[in-house]
Protein backbone atom coordinates (compact mmCIF):
# COMPACT_ATOMS: atom_id res chain seq x y z
CA UNK A 1 0.00 0.00 0.00
CA UNK A 2 1.09 3.48 -1.01
CA UNK A 3 0.27 6.71 0.28
CA UNK A 4 -2.98 7.48 -0.94
CA UNK A 5 -2.43 11.00 -2.34
CA UNK A 6 -4.98 12.68 -5.14
CA UNK A 7 -4.28 16.20 -6.92
CA UNK A 8 -6.93 18.37 -5.97
CA UNK A 9 -9.16 18.00 -8.90
CA UNK A 10 -9.41 14.04 -8.36
CA UNK A 11 -9.78 14.25 -4.18
CA UNK A 12 -12.56 12.09 -3.09
CA UNK A 13 -12.43 14.05 0.20
CA UNK A 14 -14.09 12.82 2.95
CA UNK A 15 -16.25 9.97 0.61
CA UNK A 16 -14.46 7.01 2.07
CA UNK A 17 -17.30 4.31 -0.38
CA UNK A 18 -15.50 6.75 -3.24
CA UNK A 19 -11.93 6.42 -2.17
CA UNK A 20 -12.02 2.85 -2.34
CA UNK A 21 -13.76 3.28 -5.42
CA UNK A 22 -10.59 5.33 -6.74
CA UNK A 23 -7.86 3.16 -5.49
CA UNK A 24 -9.33 0.06 -7.24
CA UNK A 25 -9.68 -2.11 -4.46
CA UNK A 26 -10.77 -5.41 -4.19
CA UNK A 27 -14.43 -5.44 -5.50
CA UNK A 28 -16.84 -5.48 -3.34
CA UNK A 29 -20.86 -6.60 -3.40
CA UNK A 30 -21.55 -2.50 -3.43
CA UNK A 31 -19.02 -2.22 -6.17
CA UNK A 32 -18.64 -5.18 -8.08
CA UNK A 33 -21.45 -5.60 -11.06
CA UNK A 34 -23.81 -8.39 -10.53
CA UNK A 35 -23.80 -11.76 -11.04
CA UNK A 36 -25.45 -13.20 -14.05
CA UNK A 37 -28.03 -16.02 -12.35
CA UNK A 38 -28.56 -15.42 -8.82
CA UNK A 39 -26.89 -17.61 -6.20
CA UNK A 40 -28.28 -21.07 -5.14
CA UNK A 41 -28.15 -20.49 -1.58
CA UNK A 42 -27.27 -17.27 0.78
CA UNK A 43 -27.95 -16.62 3.98
CA UNK A 44 -31.05 -14.58 5.10
CA UNK A 45 -31.42 -12.12 8.03
CA UNK A 46 -34.56 -11.61 9.81
CA UNK A 47 -36.41 -9.44 12.12
CA UNK A 48 -35.49 -5.67 13.03
CA UNK A 49 -37.23 -3.29 15.00
CA UNK A 50 -36.93 0.06 16.33
CA UNK A 51 -38.74 2.55 18.63
CA UNK A 52 -38.72 6.11 19.63
CA UNK A 53 -39.20 6.47 23.53
CA UNK A 54 -38.56 9.66 25.94
CA UNK A 55 -34.83 9.91 25.68
CA UNK A 56 -33.89 8.76 22.34
CA UNK A 57 -34.55 5.11 20.09
CA UNK A 58 -34.55 1.59 21.08
CA UNK A 59 -33.31 -1.00 18.34
CA UNK A 60 -33.47 -4.75 18.54
CA UNK A 61 -32.78 -7.54 15.97
CA UNK A 62 -33.36 -11.37 16.47
CA UNK A 63 -30.55 -13.65 15.96
CA UNK A 64 -31.45 -15.93 13.09
CA UNK A 65 -29.76 -16.27 9.92
CA UNK A 66 -31.35 -18.32 7.61
CA UNK A 67 -30.39 -20.62 4.27
CA UNK A 68 -33.43 -21.69 2.49
CA UNK A 69 -35.52 -23.41 5.02
CA UNK A 70 -32.04 -24.35 7.02
CA UNK A 71 -30.92 -22.55 9.99
CA UNK A 72 -27.97 -21.17 9.18
CA UNK A 73 -26.82 -19.34 12.17
CA UNK A 74 -28.32 -19.18 15.94
CA UNK A 75 -26.50 -15.94 17.05
CA UNK A 76 -26.04 -13.95 14.49
CA UNK A 77 -25.81 -9.68 14.92
CA UNK A 78 -27.70 -7.62 13.29
CA UNK A 79 -27.91 -4.72 15.25
CA UNK A 80 -24.27 -2.36 14.83
CA UNK A 81 -23.43 0.89 16.16
CA UNK A 82 -23.12 3.16 13.32
CA UNK A 83 -21.25 5.65 15.18
CA UNK A 84 -21.41 7.28 18.87
CA UNK A 85 -24.79 8.44 18.22
CA UNK A 86 -26.55 6.00 15.43
CA UNK A 87 -27.31 2.76 15.03
CA UNK A 88 -28.33 0.79 12.11
CA UNK A 89 -30.18 -2.82 11.82
CA UNK A 90 -29.99 -5.39 8.99
CA UNK A 91 -32.77 -7.23 7.47
CA UNK A 92 -32.16 -9.46 4.12
CA UNK A 93 -29.31 -11.35 2.60
CA UNK A 94 -26.77 -11.48 5.28
CA UNK A 95 -23.62 -11.12 3.45
CA UNK A 96 -23.43 -7.93 1.78
CA UNK A 97 -25.76 -6.57 4.29
CA UNK A 98 -22.96 -6.47 6.67
CA UNK A 99 -20.59 -5.50 4.27
CA UNK A 100 -22.49 -2.67 3.98
CA UNK A 101 -22.61 -2.10 7.61
CA UNK A 102 -18.89 -2.31 7.56
CA UNK A 103 -18.64 0.09 4.69
CA UNK A 104 -21.11 2.54 6.57
CA UNK A 105 -19.65 2.78 9.28
CA UNK A 106 -16.10 3.20 8.01
CA UNK A 107 -18.00 5.59 5.95
CA UNK A 108 -19.04 7.58 8.92
CA UNK A 109 -15.75 8.14 11.04
CA UNK A 110 -13.85 8.74 7.72
CA UNK A 111 -16.07 11.57 7.55
CA UNK A 112 -15.69 12.90 10.76
CA UNK A 113 -11.78 11.95 11.22
CA UNK A 114 -10.87 14.18 7.77
CA UNK A 115 -13.89 17.00 8.31
CA UNK A 116 -13.32 17.18 11.97
CA UNK A 117 -16.77 17.14 12.62
CA UNK A 118 -19.41 14.58 12.85
CA UNK A 119 -22.29 13.94 9.90
CA UNK A 120 -25.94 15.13 10.81
CA UNK A 121 -27.89 12.76 11.80
CA UNK A 122 -30.12 13.62 8.23
CA UNK A 123 -26.25 13.24 6.38
CA UNK A 124 -25.80 9.92 7.91
CA UNK A 125 -29.54 8.65 6.87
CA UNK A 126 -28.78 10.19 2.62
CA UNK A 127 -25.36 8.17 2.99
CA UNK A 128 -27.16 5.14 4.20
CA UNK A 129 -29.84 5.77 1.60
CA UNK A 130 -26.83 5.85 -1.53
CA UNK A 131 -25.40 2.40 -0.66
CA UNK A 132 -28.70 0.40 -0.90
CA UNK A 133 -29.40 1.95 -4.03
CA UNK A 134 -26.12 1.20 -5.52
CA UNK A 135 -27.12 -2.08 -4.21
CA UNK A 136 -29.86 -2.15 -6.33
CA UNK A 137 -29.08 -4.39 -9.06
CA UNK A 138 -28.41 -7.20 -6.60
CA UNK A 139 -31.50 -6.54 -4.92
CA UNK A 140 -32.95 -7.42 -8.57
CA UNK A 141 -31.55 -10.51 -8.67
CA UNK A 142 -32.97 -11.73 -5.14
CA UNK A 143 -29.81 -10.47 -2.70
CA UNK A 144 -32.13 -7.13 -1.47
CA UNK A 145 -30.82 -5.68 1.69
CA UNK A 146 -33.05 -3.46 4.00
CA UNK A 147 -31.28 -1.36 6.81
CA UNK A 148 -33.09 0.34 9.69
CA UNK A 149 -31.77 3.50 10.39
CA UNK A 150 -32.20 4.76 14.20
CA UNK A 151 -30.12 7.85 16.10
CA UNK A 152 -30.29 10.51 18.33
CA UNK A 153 -30.45 14.01 16.24
CA UNK A 154 -28.41 16.27 18.46
CA UNK A 155 -29.39 19.28 17.23
CA UNK A 156 -33.13 18.53 17.41
CA UNK A 157 -32.25 16.66 20.62
CA UNK A 158 -34.33 13.61 19.49
CA UNK A 159 -34.25 10.15 18.47
CA UNK A 160 -35.25 9.80 14.79
CA UNK A 161 -36.16 6.62 13.12
CA UNK A 162 -35.34 6.11 9.15
CA UNK A 163 -37.01 2.87 7.28
CA UNK A 164 -35.55 2.17 3.40
CA UNK A 165 -36.84 0.24 1.00
CA UNK A 166 -34.78 -1.59 -1.54
CA UNK A 167 -34.26 1.78 -4.20
CA UNK A 168 -32.70 3.44 -1.49
CA UNK A 169 -35.50 5.56 -0.83
CA UNK A 170 -35.35 6.45 2.77
CA UNK A 171 -38.25 7.36 4.88
CA UNK A 172 -38.34 8.72 8.22
CA UNK A 173 -40.82 7.03 10.36
CA UNK A 174 -42.69 9.19 13.58
CA UNK A 175 -42.91 6.33 15.95
CA UNK A 176 -41.42 3.11 15.44
CA UNK A 177 -40.69 0.60 12.41
CA UNK A 178 -39.65 -2.99 11.62
CA UNK A 179 -38.37 -4.76 8.79
CA UNK A 180 -37.38 -8.39 7.71
CA UNK A 181 -39.56 -11.51 7.72
CA UNK A 182 -41.28 -11.02 10.71
CA UNK A 183 -41.58 -6.93 10.35
CA UNK A 184 -45.20 -7.49 10.27
CA UNK A 185 -45.54 -9.09 13.07
CA UNK A 186 -43.27 -6.98 14.95
CA UNK A 187 -44.67 -4.10 13.96
CA UNK A 188 -48.33 -4.99 14.82
CA UNK A 189 -46.90 -5.96 18.27
CA UNK A 190 -45.33 -2.34 18.65
CA UNK A 191 -48.50 -0.47 17.30
CA UNK A 192 -50.70 -2.10 20.35
CA UNK A 193 -48.21 -1.11 23.12
CA UNK A 194 -46.88 2.00 21.78
CA UNK A 195 -47.37 5.37 23.32
CA UNK A 196 -45.55 8.97 22.75
CA UNK A 197 -43.29 9.37 25.47
CA UNK A 198 -42.68 6.00 26.97
CA UNK A 199 -39.51 5.34 29.67
CA UNK A 200 -36.54 3.16 28.37
CA UNK A 201 -37.97 0.52 30.27
CA UNK A 202 -41.31 -0.11 28.59
CA UNK A 203 -39.63 0.90 25.52
CA UNK A 204 -37.30 -1.69 25.84
CA UNK A 205 -39.84 -3.95 27.27
CA UNK A 206 -41.92 -3.33 24.06
CA UNK A 207 -39.05 -4.24 21.76
CA UNK A 208 -38.45 -7.13 23.06
CA UNK A 209 -42.71 -8.57 22.79
CA UNK A 210 -42.27 -7.47 19.42
CA UNK A 211 -39.72 -9.81 18.65
CA UNK A 212 -41.21 -12.74 21.24
CA UNK A 213 -44.09 -12.40 18.87
CA UNK A 214 -42.50 -12.10 15.38
CA UNK A 215 -40.86 -14.89 16.26
CA UNK A 216 -44.03 -16.73 17.48
CA UNK A 217 -45.20 -16.55 13.89
CA UNK A 218 -42.56 -16.13 11.38
CA UNK A 219 -40.11 -19.29 10.78
CA UNK A 220 -37.36 -17.90 9.97
CA UNK A 221 -36.95 -15.12 13.32
CA UNK A 222 -35.12 -16.75 16.35
CA UNK A 223 -36.99 -16.51 19.21
CA UNK A 224 -35.01 -16.43 23.41
CA UNK A 225 -32.81 -19.68 23.01
CA UNK A 226 -33.35 -20.77 26.78
CA UNK A 227 -30.77 -23.99 26.13
CA UNK A 228 -27.98 -22.39 24.38
CA UNK A 229 -28.39 -18.83 26.34
CA UNK A 230 -28.59 -16.68 22.77
CA UNK A 231 -30.90 -13.63 22.99
CA UNK A 232 -31.99 -10.96 20.61
CA UNK A 233 -29.82 -8.01 20.81
CA UNK A 234 -31.09 -4.70 21.98
CA UNK A 235 -29.72 -1.71 21.97
CA UNK A 236 -30.23 2.30 22.67
CA UNK A 237 -29.24 5.23 21.12
CA UNK A 238 -29.94 8.37 23.61
CA UNK A 239 -27.84 11.50 24.05
CA UNK A 240 -25.50 9.79 26.24
CA UNK A 241 -24.90 8.13 22.66
CA UNK A 242 -25.15 4.02 22.03
CA UNK A 243 -25.07 1.60 24.52
CA UNK A 244 -26.11 -2.13 24.20
CA UNK A 245 -28.63 -3.30 26.73
CA UNK A 246 -26.97 -5.80 28.84
CA UNK A 247 -27.61 -9.30 27.78
CA UNK A 248 -28.73 -10.68 31.91
CA UNK A 249 -31.22 -8.00 31.36
CA UNK A 250 -32.59 -8.76 28.13
CA UNK A 251 -32.29 -12.60 29.20
CA UNK A 252 -34.44 -11.68 32.26
CA UNK A 253 -36.99 -9.38 30.38
CA UNK A 254 -37.57 -12.73 28.22
CA UNK A 255 -38.05 -15.04 31.32
CA UNK A 256 -40.38 -12.85 33.31
CA UNK A 257 -42.31 -11.85 29.94
CA UNK A 258 -42.89 -16.05 29.95
CA UNK A 259 -43.58 -16.43 33.30
CA UNK A 260 -46.51 -13.85 33.17
CA UNK A 261 -47.65 -15.43 30.10
CA UNK A 262 -48.10 -18.73 31.97
CA UNK A 263 -49.46 -17.61 35.35
CA UNK A 264 -51.90 -15.70 33.14
CA UNK A 265 -53.21 -18.34 31.73
CA UNK A 266 -52.50 -16.86 27.99
CA UNK A 267 -50.52 -18.91 24.89
CA UNK A 268 -46.82 -18.19 25.23
CA UNK B 1 18.85 27.93 -25.70
CA UNK B 2 21.37 29.08 -22.63
CA UNK B 3 22.64 26.60 -20.90
CA UNK B 4 21.90 26.14 -16.95
CA UNK B 5 24.64 27.09 -14.74
CA UNK B 6 25.70 23.66 -13.21
CA UNK B 7 25.13 23.56 -9.55
CA UNK B 8 26.56 20.68 -7.19
CA UNK B 9 24.27 18.69 -5.76
CA UNK B 10 25.21 19.47 -2.32
CA UNK B 11 24.65 22.87 -2.34
CA UNK B 12 21.19 21.91 -3.84
CA UNK B 13 20.86 19.80 -1.08
CA UNK B 14 21.87 22.68 1.46
CA UNK B 15 19.51 24.85 0.07
CA UNK B 16 16.64 23.26 -0.19
CA UNK B 17 17.22 22.19 3.44
CA UNK B 18 17.93 25.54 4.75
CA UNK B 19 14.64 26.39 2.87
CA UNK B 20 12.65 23.95 4.80
CA UNK B 21 14.30 24.74 8.07
CA UNK B 22 13.34 28.16 7.41
CA UNK B 23 9.79 27.81 6.67
CA UNK B 24 9.45 25.46 9.87
CA UNK B 25 11.40 27.65 12.08
CA UNK B 26 8.52 30.45 11.64
CA UNK B 27 5.79 28.23 13.36
CA UNK B 28 5.04 26.87 16.78
CA UNK B 29 6.77 24.05 18.83
CA UNK B 30 4.90 21.47 19.76
CA UNK B 31 5.61 18.25 22.04
CA UNK B 32 4.40 14.54 22.70
CA UNK B 33 5.04 13.13 25.83
CA UNK B 34 4.48 9.51 26.80
CA UNK B 35 3.06 9.33 30.48
CA UNK B 36 1.39 6.43 32.73
CA UNK B 37 -1.60 5.89 31.10
CA UNK B 38 -1.24 7.42 27.73
CA UNK B 39 0.23 9.96 25.44
CA UNK B 40 -0.20 13.62 25.63
CA UNK B 41 0.02 15.81 22.76
CA UNK B 42 0.40 19.85 23.28
CA UNK B 43 0.85 22.16 20.71
CA UNK B 44 1.58 25.87 21.12
CA UNK B 45 -1.98 26.92 18.57
CA UNK B 46 -4.22 29.37 19.72
CA UNK B 47 -6.31 28.25 16.89
CA UNK B 48 -9.71 26.58 17.61
CA UNK B 49 -10.14 25.14 14.45
CA UNK B 50 -7.08 25.05 12.41
CA UNK B 51 -5.57 21.56 14.34
CA UNK B 52 -1.94 20.64 14.35
CA UNK B 53 -3.24 17.18 16.27
CA UNK B 54 -5.98 15.08 14.85
CA UNK B 55 -6.67 11.44 15.08
CA UNK B 56 -6.21 8.87 12.64
CA UNK B 57 -7.28 5.95 13.83
CA UNK B 58 -8.30 3.69 16.87
CA UNK B 59 -5.07 4.11 18.74
CA UNK B 60 -3.03 6.32 16.58
CA UNK B 61 -2.69 10.15 16.19
CA UNK B 62 -0.86 12.46 13.90
CA UNK B 63 0.90 15.87 14.57
CA UNK B 64 2.31 18.31 12.45
CA UNK B 65 4.08 21.72 12.52
CA UNK B 66 4.84 24.00 9.64
CA UNK B 67 3.24 25.09 6.64
CA UNK B 68 -0.47 24.07 7.53
CA UNK B 69 -1.94 23.12 4.16
CA UNK B 70 0.93 20.90 3.44
CA UNK B 71 0.49 18.62 6.80
CA UNK B 72 -2.63 19.07 6.70
CA UNK B 73 -2.63 16.72 3.44
CA UNK B 74 -0.22 14.79 4.98
CA UNK B 75 -2.70 13.96 7.93
CA UNK B 76 -5.75 13.30 5.24
CA UNK B 77 -3.55 11.01 3.33
CA UNK B 78 -2.94 8.92 6.74
CA UNK B 79 -6.39 8.87 7.39
CA UNK B 80 -7.09 7.35 3.93
CA UNK B 81 -4.13 4.84 4.09
CA UNK B 82 -5.48 3.83 7.94
CA UNK B 83 -9.11 3.47 7.18
CA UNK B 84 -8.40 1.65 3.51
CA UNK B 85 -5.85 -1.05 5.53
CA UNK B 86 -8.18 -1.26 8.32
CA UNK B 87 -11.35 -2.04 5.82
CA UNK B 88 -9.39 -3.98 3.66
CA UNK B 89 -7.19 -6.40 6.54
CA UNK B 90 -8.76 -5.75 10.27
CA UNK B 91 -8.66 -3.12 12.41
CA UNK B 92 -5.95 -4.58 14.49
CA UNK B 93 -3.50 -4.79 11.76
CA UNK B 94 -3.34 -0.87 11.02
CA UNK B 95 -0.13 0.18 12.63
CA UNK B 96 1.66 3.18 13.07
CA UNK B 97 5.26 1.86 11.91
CA UNK B 98 3.79 1.38 8.18
CA UNK B 99 2.18 4.76 8.03
CA UNK B 100 5.53 6.38 9.32
CA UNK B 101 7.46 4.44 6.72
CA UNK B 102 5.41 5.97 4.08
CA UNK B 103 5.52 9.63 5.65
CA UNK B 104 8.91 9.56 5.34
CA UNK B 105 9.43 8.00 1.73
CA UNK B 106 6.91 10.38 0.92
CA UNK B 107 8.97 13.22 2.35
CA UNK B 108 12.37 12.17 1.27
CA UNK B 109 11.12 11.69 -2.00
CA UNK B 110 9.70 15.21 -2.13
CA UNK B 111 12.62 16.31 -0.95
CA UNK B 112 15.02 14.82 -3.58
CA UNK B 113 12.96 15.16 -6.82
CA UNK B 114 10.72 18.12 -6.52
CA UNK B 115 11.42 22.32 -6.97
CA UNK B 116 10.40 22.42 -3.29
CA UNK B 117 10.20 20.56 -0.10
CA UNK B 118 7.69 20.55 1.87
CA UNK B 119 8.20 23.15 4.95
CA UNK B 120 6.65 20.29 7.58
CA UNK B 121 7.40 18.19 10.19
CA UNK B 122 5.29 15.62 11.34
CA UNK B 123 5.07 12.84 14.39
CA UNK B 124 2.92 9.34 14.31
CA UNK B 125 2.13 8.66 17.74
CA UNK B 126 0.54 4.94 18.48
CA UNK B 127 -0.30 4.25 21.93
CA UNK B 128 0.70 0.79 22.66
CA UNK B 129 -0.90 -2.51 23.72
CA UNK B 130 -0.11 -5.55 24.82
CA UNK B 131 1.91 -6.49 21.35
CA UNK B 132 3.53 -3.12 20.88
CA UNK B 133 4.56 -0.43 23.06
CA UNK B 134 3.84 3.50 23.16
CA UNK B 135 5.82 5.11 20.22
CA UNK B 136 6.83 8.38 18.80
CA UNK B 137 7.41 8.83 15.07
CA UNK B 138 9.29 11.73 14.14
CA UNK B 139 9.75 12.65 10.64
CA UNK B 140 11.41 15.17 9.69
CA UNK B 141 11.11 17.48 6.42
CA UNK B 142 13.63 15.33 4.65
CA UNK B 143 12.25 11.84 5.58
CA UNK B 144 14.49 11.27 8.13
CA UNK B 145 12.76 9.35 10.80
CA UNK B 146 13.26 8.81 14.63
CA UNK B 147 11.51 6.90 16.73
CA UNK B 148 11.05 8.27 20.51
CA UNK B 149 9.81 6.19 23.44
CA UNK B 150 9.71 9.15 26.05
CA UNK B 151 8.96 12.46 24.21
CA UNK B 152 9.51 14.04 20.91
CA UNK B 153 9.76 17.67 19.92
CA UNK B 154 8.75 18.91 16.76
CA UNK B 155 9.66 22.96 15.38
CA UNK B 156 12.38 25.09 14.76
CA UNK B 157 13.77 25.87 18.40
CA UNK B 158 13.52 22.64 20.01
CA UNK B 159 16.81 22.74 21.99
CA UNK B 160 15.86 24.17 24.83
CA UNK B 161 12.69 22.10 25.21
CA UNK B 162 14.21 19.20 24.57
CA UNK B 163 16.77 19.95 27.75
CA UNK B 164 13.94 20.74 29.53
CA UNK B 165 12.17 17.41 28.96
CA UNK B 166 15.38 15.57 29.56
CA UNK B 167 16.23 16.12 32.94
CA UNK B 168 12.62 16.04 34.14
CA UNK B 169 11.08 12.95 32.01
CA UNK B 170 9.73 10.05 34.11
CA UNK B 171 7.46 6.89 32.94
CA UNK B 172 5.42 7.24 36.26
CA UNK B 173 3.85 10.84 34.73
CA UNK B 174 0.29 11.46 35.50
CA UNK B 175 -1.54 13.25 32.90
CA UNK B 176 -1.47 16.62 34.92
CA UNK B 177 2.40 16.14 35.23
CA UNK B 178 2.91 15.27 31.83
CA UNK B 179 0.69 18.54 30.57
CA UNK B 180 2.33 20.54 32.70
CA UNK B 181 5.60 19.90 32.01
CA UNK B 182 4.85 20.00 28.24
CA UNK B 183 3.25 23.50 28.82
CA UNK B 184 6.33 24.85 30.89
CA UNK B 185 8.95 23.51 27.89
CA UNK B 186 6.71 25.05 25.21
CA UNK B 187 6.23 28.69 27.07
CA UNK B 188 9.92 29.03 27.97
CA UNK B 189 11.27 31.13 30.27
CA UNK B 190 10.35 34.43 28.87
CA UNK B 191 6.49 33.10 28.64
CA UNK B 192 3.57 31.44 30.13
CA UNK B 193 0.71 29.69 27.74
CA UNK B 194 -3.08 29.70 28.81
CA UNK B 195 -5.47 27.18 28.09
CA UNK B 196 -6.66 29.52 25.35
CA UNK B 197 -3.06 29.48 23.58
CA UNK B 198 -2.78 25.61 23.66
CA UNK B 199 -3.82 22.81 21.49
CA UNK B 200 -3.80 19.74 23.57
CA UNK B 201 -5.11 16.03 22.79
CA UNK B 202 -3.96 12.67 24.47
CA UNK B 203 -4.29 8.95 23.25
CA UNK B 204 -5.55 6.64 26.50
CA UNK B 205 -6.84 4.07 27.41
CA UNK B 206 -10.66 4.28 28.67
CA UNK B 207 -11.78 6.36 25.31
CA UNK B 208 -13.32 3.27 24.15
CA UNK B 209 -12.12 1.95 20.96
CA UNK B 210 -10.64 5.34 19.87
CA UNK B 211 -8.44 6.08 22.31
CA UNK B 212 -7.92 9.79 21.15
CA UNK B 213 -9.68 12.52 22.73
CA UNK B 214 -9.04 16.37 22.62
CA UNK B 215 -8.54 18.34 26.17
CA UNK B 216 -10.69 21.71 25.85
CA UNK B 217 -12.24 24.51 27.40
CA UNK B 218 -13.00 23.30 31.64
CA UNK B 219 -11.08 20.47 31.77
CA UNK B 220 -7.87 21.70 29.61
CA UNK B 221 -8.20 24.78 32.05
CA UNK B 222 -8.76 22.70 35.80
CA UNK B 223 -5.41 20.07 34.46
CA UNK B 224 -3.79 23.01 34.13
CA UNK B 225 -4.88 25.14 37.20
Amino acid sequence: MSLPLFTTTEDPGPDFAGLIRRLRMPTHPLIASSPAAPPESFRHGTTVVALRYADGVVMAGDRRATEGHAIAHRAMEKVFPADRYSAVAIAGAAGPAIEMVRLFQTQLEHYEKVEGVVLSLEGKANQLGQMVREHLPMAMQGLAVVPLFAGFDLARRTGRIFTYDVTGGHYEETEYNATGSGGRDARTTVKLGFRDGLDRDAAVELAIQSLYEAADEDSATGGPDLIRGIYPLVATVTAEGFAAVPEDEVAERFASLIERRRTEGRQP
Amino acid sequence: MTMPYYVAPEQVMKDRAEYAQKGIARGRSLVAITYADGIVIVADNPSRSLHKISEIYDRIAFAGVGKYNEFDQLRVSGIRHADTKGYAYSREDVEARSLANLYAQYLGQVFTHEMKPLEVEILVAELGNGLRPPQLYHIAYEGTITDEDRFAVLGGETEGIVAKLDEGWSATWSLTEALRSAVGALAGPDRTLAAGDLEVAVLAEGNGRRAFRRLVDDELVAVLA
